[in-house]
């Protein structure tokens, strides 16, 4: 996952990865969660497959798609570069695997792989913008790099000053980083 | 077998906006009420504080203070020939659930109907034609009007302190408001809301366009407000956390700020959470209602009599009960008889990015409120000339950027790619530049084989059949959409955007991407029997004992937000309830 997270969201001189920022360690604990086990959702049978605009119908949550996927993800690699699992592979191969997917043009095993591929970049994504309290946005490096101030609520004194950039740093439910004593 | 509780002299189903009008009004009236709530209970100063309700994965990616689908859902097709599948986790639209209902989440957006909107088959007729109707369109008149809802609109606007300019007084014109609104007996409780630098730029640029731009009616509070029930609301503070959140602030107009706190304190009133109703008890006449049953935390089974029965659950819900209950007759779209089902409708959502250059613009749209925004109504209803166009209908368009909330409001220009580096850049040159998701918020009007009925294969954890929605947008829909898309990407353009995506709606009907949660219809108003389920006072014309609140009376939807309209007829009812019905209890038009 810290690999898949690397490539969707590279790192650049300024902003760290999808690793450094912590989306795999978000999408895990997602999948433990209520999340990956699709608590609460519909989940009565019959389940049958139906039109795209009818929704997902498939009968596992997806930390049951994701243990699934990410196993043949990496058989399909092994078998086409010789032995080696996606972690290992130079960047541009990784590139090059992520879009077949997106394109279609990898199954994984029971799974679709563009849905699969969407579901990952769609969690990855969240996990990057989501409060840091989630493990993913790790000193809201996303926040910082986007200029979102975070989890404030009174911008009474701001909402006249149009055109000016807000000048306060981001801060999380949980407050920054730099509040906390060292030592 | 139920066991039986002491009687009540009016039950009510649901305990949200609807439920608490009609239980604050029926108390006041001196009857001892219940209401019974299928949700958990929810205060403002513990649910909602806001020191931990800025989050945006919480509340709304993850729907925490959402109807579970485990708990009820409904199922889902296009068409009549299709398989109807449930809907196993939420996406066009998100039920709410718990005390407070829609109004715990929503962004308090509070608009009138146009006066033609309550005629509009009459309107239409008479304009065009019959021909100009498509052959399939059912849309039909309310049996109520504008005239007779004007003081009830009065008193929920009043009831919320909404912050607005008016736009027509009493007949005269006004500067700076709505000028195509139908008449106002007095000016808003409240001056409009503040608006930040997109919303005003987009505003400007629609008056240079020639449109009168007007701010959006707001139940976010512009100034600290008392309401006439001595409930104090404080001035909205622009956090960008308003639809799926509560507000903690006491800024939003919701039934837990305007009306609970007073409601709860009444000797005369009662309330039970966590408890669902199964059904209506009928007598063996079946033509008056003698309570309720319903299902507590412990699967106990229990019967609360009464003598009047008020449904005021959401719309599908309310439609749900009625065929529970053998309330009223199945609607049948091909014999096109019946009416427990019909004209059911949503809404029809389109929407406009555009993406400024970001050495000379910046939003921060992060500062926000849910009902923020300048709008024009020049293509809502009939406003403009359809003649022409070859569609009935229309919706508002509006700057109305209700938040900067990253998971959601991190576009990228079109021809981006949608992961990569390329992305990365993209998405930290673009966030505080761009307007996202300008809306045109257009009507959806009625049609025969857009109804709803039970599903013949899945069922709700009591084992009773979900409800099936078959819906599809019509041309007639789709052309408007693309119409008032062109419209709104014309302003865009002209406040100097680098580059615009327009997003018209398009068919099929898709379960997954959100729209709104205005889902109408199914338990219609209306002057006959034989094409409504309830009368113009929502009473129910085949067991006059039951009233049946909420937006499944609406025969057709509009081009706007429907809660102003739903508490106006509830409150619409109320009064009939306290000036006619009671006096003399039975059928309030005779059938």
């Amino acid at each position: 996952m810290e690999a898949i997270a690397d490539r969707m969201i590279p790192p650049d001189p300024e902003t760290p990865g999808g690793k450094d920022a912590g989306c795999a360690l978000f999408v895990d604990r997602q999948l433990a969660g209520p999340y990956g086990h699709r608590e609460g959702h519909y989940n009565r049978p019959p389940f049958m497959h139906g039109t795209k605009q009818q929704g997902e119908q498939g009968e596992a949550g997806p930390a049951q798609q994701y243990r699934t996927a990410l196993a043949a993800l990496d058989h399909h690699c092994q078998s086409k570069f010789s032995g080696k699992p996606f972690a290992e592979l130079p960047d541009g191969d990784k590139d090059a695997v992520l879009h077949d997917l997106e394109g279609g043009k990898v199954s994984l095993g029971s799974i679709e792989g563009k849905a699969f591929f969407e579901q990952v970049l769609k969690d990855i994504q969240t996990g990057f913008f989501a409060d840091p309290l989630y493990g993913g946005n790790r000193d809201m490096v996303a926040w910082k790099m986007i200029g979102y101030p975070g989890a404030r609520y009174n911008y009474l004194d701001w909402i006249d000053r149009h055109n000016e950039r807000f000048p306060l740093p981001p801060v999380g439910l949980t407050g920054r980083i730099d509040w906390t004593p060292k030592g | 077998m139920a066991r039986k509780l002491p009687r009540k002299d009016v039950v009510i189903i649901g305990l949200g906006w609807t439920g608490s009008i009609l239980a604050n009004e029926l108390t006041d009236e001196g009857l001892d009420v219940v209401a019974i709530e299928r949700g958990p209970w929810r205060d403002a100063p513990t649910e909602f504080p806001p020191n931990y309700q800025q989050d945006e994965l919480r509340y709304r990616i993850r729907h925490e203070l959402f109807l579970q689908p485990e708990q009820n859902t409904f199922t889902f097709r296009n068409k009549m020939d299709q398989t109807a599948l449930p809907i196993r986790t939420w996406g066009a639209f998100m039920p709410p659930n718990g005390v407070g209902g829609g109004g715990v989440h929503w962004n308090a957006e509070t608009w009138r109907f146009l006066p033609s909107d309550f005629v509009l088959r009459t309107h239409l007729t008479e304009r065009y034609g019959a021909n100009f109707l498509p052959e399939d369109m059912t849309i039909q008149d309310w049996g109520v009007t504008y005239d007779d809802l004007e003081p009830h609109y009065d008193q929920f606007e009043y009831l919320c302190g909404t912050s607005g300019t008016a736009g027509n007084l009493r007949g005269v014109i006004q500067e700076g408001g709505n000028p195509f609104e139908g008449p106002r007996s007095r000016p808003y409780p409240n001056p409009p809301q503040k608006q930040g630098f997109g919303h005003t730029l987009w505003g400007k640029a629609a008056r240079e366009l020639g449109y009168r731009p007007f701010p959006q009616p707001s139940g976010n509070m512009s100034q600290a407000y008392t309401n006439p029930l001595g409930l104090h609301l404080g001035p909205c503070t622009y956090c960008g956390f308003c639809e799926w959140f509560g507000c903690g602030n006491y800024s939003k107009a919701s039934p837990q700020t305007t009306i609970l706190p007073v409601l709860i304190r009444k000797p005369n009133f009662s309330a039970r959470d966590n408890c669902e109703v199964t059904h209506i008890n009928l007598d063996r006449s079946g033509k008056r209602a003698t309570g309720v049953t319903f299902i507590d935390t412990s699967n106990v089974e229990w019967e609360q009599p009464a003598d009047l029965v008020i449904l005021a659950a959401f719309s599908v819900f309310n439609v749900q009960m009625l065929f529970n209950s053998g309330i009223g007759k199945p609607y049948d779209p091909v014999t096109n008889s019946g009416v427990v089902g019909r004209n059911f409708t949503h809404q029809t959502m389109s929407s406009v990015d555009g993406f400024f250059d970001k050495e000379k613009f910046n939003f921060n749209p992060f500062i926000a409120s849910g009902a923020i925004g300048m709008c024009i109504d020049e293509f809502n209803g009939d406003n403009f000339d359809h003649g022409p166009l070859g569609f009935v209908g229309g919706g508002y368009l509006g700057q109305v950027q209700t938040s900067g909330r990253p998971i959601q409001n991190t576009l990228v220009p079109p021809g981006t790619p949608k992961w990569g580096a390329q992305w990365k850049k993209a998405v930290a040159d673009n966030y505080l530049s761009t307007l996202v998701g300008g809306s045109i918020h257009a009507s959806f009007y009625s049609y025969r084989d857009v109804y709803l009925d039970r599903d013949p294969t899945y069922t709700d954890r009591f084992g009773r059949p979900l409800m099936r929605m078959t819906i599809d947008f019509h041309d007639n829909e789709l052309k408007a959409a693309q119409f008032l898309t062109d419209k709104y990407a014309e302003i865009v353009k002209s406040m100097g955007a680098r580059q615009i995506a327009k997003k018209p709606r398009k068919g099929p009907y898709d379960i997954a991407p959100y729209q709104t949660t205005h889902l109408n219809g199914g338990a219609i108003m209306g002057p006959d029997p034989n094409t409504s389920a309830v009368n113009r006072y929502l009473q129910s014309w085949d067991v006059p004992n039951v009233f049946v609140m909420g937006a499944s009376a609406f025969p057709q939807n509009a081009g706007y937000n429907p809660t102003d309209t739903v508490c106006a007829l509830a409150f619409w009812s109320a009064a009939a309830i306290r000036n006619q019905y009671l006096k003399n209890p039975g059928p309030l038009v005779d059938a």
